[in-house]
């Protein structure tokens, strides 16, 4: 996303006095020491406070393990199905040209534009016991609000987008020169996909599994609404430290917490990873073609 | 002759992929989506009328779309400043920095609410320092603000920070070498070009402050009339199964959110139709 090498200031004429580089850098850092920082500290020191003792005991608690089971569980249903949807919508929307496709991008983005509560609310209204598809699946003994397929679902609507909206401008950009040479030269469409297009965009896509895997792990608000909060049953691991928290457990509340926000640091390290390379891959690109 | 759907090209897999892409959507988005707007119509227009606006929920509208407001013009304009700083200037620690400025999008919302909410109680380590200042951040309306600021912080950074990078070195040596200052340099020529990315960031910002949960129940105390935002308020009727006057309720808000989906579309179109008018002159 970012150059790396921050461009340095060119001339006297355009940068800024002393004083006010070093006032700007204060306020920027301040800002972020008070809004990110702190909070980030205060997660561990929290989960540390009672000793290391405490927080094993809280990430071994039984109902904490179902707990990360159930998050990993959603997260290895979620992200796969929104790879295979992101594929495909950025192979129609990018390779072709059809009527509609603005307003098929638009809808794509629209999870976004909802909130998370809705989101788990319109699988009450149509799955749960007095929705509309409710008393149908109550003949047939399918539990879907208040049991795992409704955290699934509602994991895989927050998520919809991620994949999509990363792969569709690259794959834009890429244009089609190099698969049309490759069917005209006898390669199948399959074959087309994996030695082509796939090698073009894997960092893309490697960057919006990344993206899905963080936001699928670590959703509250859709998961909240259609979970029931059944321990060891229907309880996710942002779920599972609401819970403790509510109940005074607060060193066992944020050691839950601190893993969660070990994952979220290890998925921002790889989004990094993977920018850096993408930029270089992008560079060495470029400088073959200007050669 | 009819016109075409798509036009023609050698390329396979149109069929499929928006076969799928379509089918997905539709089944995952929205008709559940739509579900939300039939529930709403099942309501008479004065049962609608008379959930979508009792004093009760008329108050969350207030506290979540001011708060919401203020969260993300307070972050556009400490997010211009940290994109300034992390394109123009170099200072230790910088990549940290940069890559950290992302950890709102990646920490579960929960986890941002209970450290929230536990540094700004009055003996927190934020909080103790403004008690005696008689500031009482956590369950009030306050803290709803601070943690709106915190889920929505990186929007304006990451809009603004690309277009900076762009900006041509030599369009501001021209302007110097004109005998303009820095500060005229930065209101006539650099603020005009981010405005389309702030406009933008703000927007992103808002939009997803207005529907945020997570973070906020844990800081906000909840009480009704004074810190419920409207997303819990929706949580409780579900609760209470009221189906019908949660599916109100979430209509107003959808509604709103989509009117700031199409904004955000515009305002990018505008400012592409800048970019290219400006390069194309």
């Amino acid at each position: 996303m970012s150059d790396p090498a921050p461009r340095a200031p060119v001339s006297a004429a355009t940068t800024e006095p002393r004083f006010v580089r070093v006032a700007l850098v204060t306020v920027a850092l301040s800002f972020l020491t008070l809004f990110l920082f702190v909070p980030l500290a205060a997660v561990f020191y929290e989960a540390l406070r009672k000793g290391i003792g405490v927080y094993l005991a809280a990430i071994a608690d039984p109902y904490a393990l179902a707990a990360i089971r159930l998050t990993l569980l959603s997260t290895a249903i979620a992200v796969p199905l929104n790879v295979a949807f992101g594929v495909a919508a950025a192979w129609a929307i990018a390779k072709f040209e059809f009527r509609g496709k603005s307003v098929l991008i638009t809808l794509i983005d629209l999870p976004f534009a909802v909130s998370p509560v809705i989101a788990g609310m319109i699988y009450v209204l149509l799955f749960g016991a007095q929705g509309w598809l409710g008393p149908w699946l109550g003949e047939h003994g399918i539990r879907i609000i208040f049991a795992v397929p409704g955290i699934v679902l509602a994991t895989v609507f927050v998520t919809v987008p991620f994949v999509a909206r990363e792969l569709i401008p690259l794959m834009q950009a890429q244009g089609i020169d190099e698969e049309e040479a490759a069917m005209v030269l006898g390669a199948s469409g399959w074959l087309t996909f994996w030695r082509i297009t796939l090698p073009n965009i894997q960092w893309g896509l490697l960057y919006g599994v990344v993206l899905c895997t963080a936001r699928a792990m670590g959703e509250f608000g859709a998961v909240s609404v259609v979970s029931g909060h059944i321990r060891g049953l229907t309880n996710t691991l942002p779920l599972h430290v609401e819970i403790l928290y509510n109940e005074y457990q607060f060193a066992a509340a944020f050691a839950c917490a601190s893993l969660l926000t070990l994952l979220a640091l290890v998925m921002l390290a790889l989004k990094t990873l993977i920018e850096r390379r993408a930029l270089r891959q992008q560079r060495s690109a470029g400088a073959m073609e200007t050669l | 002759m009819t016109p075409r759907l798509r036009q023609p090209s050698v390329l396979p897999g149109f069929g499929l992929t928006l076969g799928f892409t379509i089918g997905y959507l539709s089944l995952i988005v929205l008709v559940p989506l739509a579900m939300a707007f039939l529930r709403a119509l099942d309501l008479s227009w004065d049962q609608f009328w008379q959930a979508v606006t009792a004093p009760r929920v008329v108050a969350s509208y207030r506290l979540t779309f001011g708060a919401a407001f203020l969260a993300a013009a307070f972050n556009t304009a400490f997010g211009l400043i940290v994109a300034w700083v992390l394109v123009r200037y170099r200072f230790p620690g910088q990549r940290l920095v940069d890559a950290l400025v992302d950890l709102p999008f990646a920490l579960p919302t929960a986890v941002a609410g209970i450290t929230l909410a536990t540094l700004y109680s009055s003996n927190g380590w934020i909080g103790q320092y403004l008690k005696p200042l008689g500031l009482k951040v956590a369950f009030t309306p306050l803290g709803v603000i601070v943690a709106l600021v915190f889920i929505s912080l990186p929007f304006v950074v990451r809009t603004v920070q690309p277009v900076l990078e762009d900006l041509e070195a030599e369009v501001e040596e021209a302007a110097a070498s004109l005998g303009a200052g820095r500060w005229q340099i930065f209101r006539r020529i650099i603020f005009p070009a981010v405005r389309p990315a702030l406009l933008t960031g703000f927007t992103l910002a808002f939009a997803r402050a207005i529907g945020e949960y997570g973070s906020v129940i844990f800081i906000a105390g909840n009480l009704p009339m004074v810190s419920e935002i409207t997303p819990l308020l929706i949580v409780g009727k579900l609760e209470q199964y009221d189906y019908g006057g949660a599916a109100a309720v979430s209509v107003v808000l959808l509604i709103i959110s989509f009117i700031l989906l199409l904004l955000i579309n515009l305002l990018q179109r505008w400012s592409r139709m800048r970019i290219s008018g400006e390069t194309a002159s």
